[in-house]
């Protein structure tokens, strides 16, 4: 049996009502297939897949309809079979109320799926592994959506002294981590397993609340057979003290190992690698099925007569999934994901996304808007339960003095929006929306001073180019001017054959210089970057163009329309 | 739902809150004065009732009026407490039998001046009940040091005092530490200060007499506020201790010219500063080393200031100082965020 795991706590927290108890009543159940599926193409970090389907073709469950464009970048699939009626804008789960573009699917109803294999990741490169991957959109599930074929990499070091798996689950009212981890253990081990192996991890830790007893056996009997069957004990369940955000990667890596990742470094560095378990599925169903995600468990809880978790098709409508449960007549918004760190949804018409943990349905009873904002009293609460150990008092004075350097210096960007400081601010100050605030200003003007670098650059070009030129005319006359004294000077010397005189070589030798460099210069001016392409440059130089007209054919009316 | 109701809503998460205001923070600061009020009462009388009445009606009706001229909501405001605290603060620090437009005149500057002409609440770099304290003992040195004696709690007289035309000397005495400043400075009277104790109309067993009851109220209306997570061990703890161990090393050192460790505590304000004043989050530091520098330095100043300082009572003036050094320990005592903890986290 385990040791018992020495454990080590994070700085601050909240402990605020959990509300977990309503959705877990009943097992996860199967959402039924919408009548329309609107599938967003720009579904985690990074860059926005490009669209592989137009409007009338016919797809199947688990085709790509996205493909990841960059470096960054995962890709997207049709979430059942049957036929693409438009990829048009279209109201996307943000707060922000933006459109972007989306595959709209109509169900035939067959389900029919594509070819399935699995995908033998031992034997290929690791480029292909990340490939695949990247290619099954597999994306971090706790809700951050980061491509996980970034994170399955075990970095500089080579190999990984722990792999933490994040169960711990920490955001009121969400429990499909919880869920999933009772019904589907011995999955979530497997795919554990898979990602132990690419990152050639020694123990793995697995973080769970201590409010999830059920889940905490379950995994404990799958981690128990895992080790059993290894002949050893490298996986162990650590049940860690529910307190809010114990479930930031961060924050959970601290309280199973001990080291803080700091702000901007890769845990990998530290030997470290953080999954949600819904990941660790989801790795396991794209790796040993051959199935790409299309589907992920959704807790729909708060304002419902049924909570309930249930696994959804991505692109469902967050209003039929709502449905399901029975909102409460006062319902007034759908939040996605929990209320601390949850978006507003522009309306419940948006469909659920691979970042979608949960749906909670809120009512102005539920969640009543606070009460006027007061003065800053610097009682020190919100430092007190900031997970960071910020200052968020001093982060918020400058953030709204707009003194961003001075936010910036109180470490802003360590910040991680957890909501703690607002939640305990006895002068109900929205904190975080100071912070977002600063940052979004911030990232700005950091674009503003890129911009102005580039026409800096531009402009100094530029002028090199126009003393250049210059030089050119100058050296051109000065060579024709001499021509002519030369020419002259023949003839007199024909007349008075003089001696040359050495200034008179070296004069020369100059002028023959400055010609030399002219022509040289002349030869080096550059050639355009589109010119002297092979046919292979030059026919994905094409695509591209294709692709961007495309793009811009399909959201055209869409622009209009947002006008 | 329609978009204009989805603006009404809060728009950004946390969606909930912990129910706490400015309000409940300050109710439980004048909660945690009351044992030291009520053994104020029982040791001088019913007087101090009537300054904190007076401090505290003169405090709402300036924080009205500035609120008023400052175009701020006024129920919001009126209702958080703040001016209470600093009334009560006032009422407790002045002389209990002080003339009444003595209180009056404090608290319209506290109110007035320390905090609304510098922004109102929260932006206060000064403690407002300090500001008043230290401005009225410079100008009527002679009515803020007018106490009354212990016992001498006929209330008639005591109201005389406060409303009556004239003053009434037989009832004043000094405080303990300017009894004692006499007494050290009177070549004929020196003696072991602990012999003093319990033998003089103004000491008691420990410090002061009955006002080392009152000590020990706030003390008691401390370790709620504590309890309560309103203040923290810090500010208390780093105050006493310092206090404790540099009166404690001077009596050590000579006992007949300086006052032990148990008379510097339980006298004067040293309780009242410790978990009422010096823990005032807007003018003090807020990081916990920089709370542990603060009280420290305000404890360390305060002794100097009641040994060798012209005003016996004058934490006010260690207060006041510490609060213009507060911005720059505040500066240079910030915690190390997560991950920037040690040599590891900078460099992997």
């Amino acid at each position: 049996m385990n040791a018992v795991q020495r454990l080590f706590g994070f700085h601050g927290g909240v402990k605020p009502a959990y509300n977990k108890e309503a959705a877990t009543g009943l097992p996860i159940a199967v959402a039924p297939t919408p009548t329309l599926l609107v599938i967003p193409l720009h579904q985690s970090i990074g860059g926005i897949p490009r669209p592989l389907v137009k409007a009338g073709d016919r797809v199947l469950k688990g085709q790509r309809i996205g493909g990841a464009d960059g470096n960054v970048s995962s890709a997207v699939h049709a979430s059942t079979s049957g036929t693409v009626v438009a990829v048009e804008m279209r109201l996307m789960p943000h707060t922000s109320g933006l459109s972007a573009l989306c595959v709209v699917i109509e169900p035939d109803g067959r389900d029919e799926w594509i070819p399935r294999q699995p995908f033998d990741f031992r034997s290929a490169t690791p480029t292909q592994t990340r490939d695949y991957l990247r290619d099954t959109g597999v994306v971090g599930l706790g809700g951050a959506v980061f491509p996980s074929y970034l994170k399955l990499n075990p970095g500089k070091l080579g190999k990984l002294h722990t792999l933490v798996l994040n169960g711990a689950e920490c955001e009121p009212f969400i429990t499909c981590d919880d869920l999933l981890m009772r019904e589907r253990a011995e999955t979530i081990i497997k795919g554990t397993l898979i990602m132990r192996e690419m990152l050639s991890a020694g123990q793995v830790l697995i973080g769970i609340e201590d409010n999830k007893p059920q889940a905490i056996a379950a995994m404990e009997v799958a981690a128990q057979a895992a080790n059993a069957a290894a002949g050893d004990s490298s996986i162990k369940v650590v049940p860690v003290p529910t307190r809010y955000p114990a479930g930031g990667a961060k924050q959970l890596m601290r309280v199973l190992t001990g080291i803080e990742v700091p702000h901007g470094k890769r845990s990998t560095d530290y030997g470290l690698q953080c999954f949600n378990v819904g990941t660790a599925y989801a790795i396991y169903e794209a790796i040993a099925l051959g199935q790409p995600l299309i589907s992920r468990i959704v807790t729909v809880a708060g304002n419902v007569e049924r909570a309930r978790n249930y696994e959804v098709l991505l692109g469902t409508p967050m209003r039929d999934l709502v449905a399901l449960c029975g909102p409460l007549p006062d319902t007034d918004r759908v939040i996605m994901g929990g209320p601390m760190m949850g978006l507003l949804m522009p309306n419940d018409e948006v469909p659920v996304v691979k970042a979608a943990n949960c749906v909670l349905v809120g009512s102005r009873k539920l969640f009543p808007p606070p009460p006027p904002e007061m003065p800053c009293i610097r009682c020190g609460e919100c430092a007190k339960v900031c997970p960071s150990d910020l200052q968020p008092f001093e982060m918020y004075w400058f953030s709204r003095a707009k003194i961003f350097g001075k936010a910036q210096e109180y470490n802003l960007f360590d910040c991680i929006e957890c909501g703690c400081c607002a939640y305990v601010c006895p002068s109900r100050i929205p904190l975080v929306d100071y912070y977002r605030f600063a940052k979004s200003e911030i990232w700005a003007r950091e674009l503003e001073n890129e911009a102005a670098d580039v026409a800096r650059e531009r402009y100094e070009f530029r002028l090199l180019r126009e003393e250049r030129e210059k030089q050119e005319k100058a050296a051109k006359l000065a060579a024709k001017t001499a021509a002519g004294r030369e020419k002259a000077a023949a003839a007199l010397a024909e007349v008075e054959q003089p001696a040359v005189t050495p200034e008179q070589d070296a004069k020369k030798a100059l002028i023959a210089a400055a010609l030399e460099r002219a022509r040289v210069q002349k030869a080096q001016a550059h050639p355009e970057n589109t010119s002297n392409l092979t046919p292979q440059q030059q026919a994905e130089v094409e695509a591209i163009e294709a692709r961007r007209a495309e793009i811009r054919e399909m959201a055209k009316p869409h622009l209009r329309q947002d006008d | 739902m329609t978009r204009q109701d989805r603006d009404l809503l809060v728009n950004n998460s946390p969606y909930f809150l912990q129910p706490a205001s400015v309000q409940s923070v300050m109710l439980r600061v004048l909660v945690a004065l009351l044992p030291g009020i009520a053994a104020y009462v029982w040791f001088f009388g019913a007087a101090i009732l009537v300054q904190i009445l007076l401090a505290s009606v003169t405090a709402l009706a300036a924080e009205a009026v500035m609120l008023k001229l400052r175009g701020k909501p006024l129920m919001m405001f009126l209702g958080d407490g703040s001016a209470l605290v600093t009334a009560w603060l006032i009422a407790l620090t002045f002389p209990s039998i002080a003339p009444w437009w003595l209180t009056v005149f404090g608290t319209l500057l506290a109110i007035v001046v320390a905090k609304h002409l510098y922004g109102g609440l929260g932006q206060n770099p000064f403690n407002p009940a300090m500001v008043a304290f230290a401005l009225m003992i410079v100008a009527y040195p002679l009515l803020m040091s007018q106490w009354p004696g212990v016992d001498a709690t006929d209330f008639a007289g005591q109201w005389e005092a406060i409303f009556g035309s004239r003053q009434l000397d037989a009832m004043t005495m000094a405080t303990p530490l300017d009894a004692l400043r006499t007494v050290l400075r009177d070549p004929e009277q020196r003696a072991v200060i602990a012999g003093l104790l319990g033998k003089h109309a103004t000491f008691g067993n420990v410090g002061g007499r009955g006002w080392e009851w009152i000590a020990a109220g706030y003390a008691l209306g401390g370790l709620y506020l504590l309890q309560q997570r309103i203040i923290t061990w810090h500010m208390p703890v780093a105050f006493l201790a310092t206090l404790f161990a540099v009166s404690g090393a001077f009596a050590l050192y000579e006992p007949d010219r300086f006052a032990g460790p148990g008379f510097q505590l339980f006298t004067g304000g040293a309780m009242l500063a410790a978990f009422f004043i010096v823990t005032d989050p807007v003018s003090g530091a807020t990081t916990p080393r920089g709370k542990l520098i603060f009280a420290g330095a305000a404890a360390v100043l305060t002794w100097i200031i009641r040994t060798f300082g012209a005003y016996p009572d004058g934490i006010a003036f260690a207060v006041l100082l510490m609060n213009i050094a507060a911005p720059l320990i505040d500066m240079y005592t910030q915690p190390p965020v997560f991950g920037h903890k040690d040599k590891r986290g900078d460099s992997p």
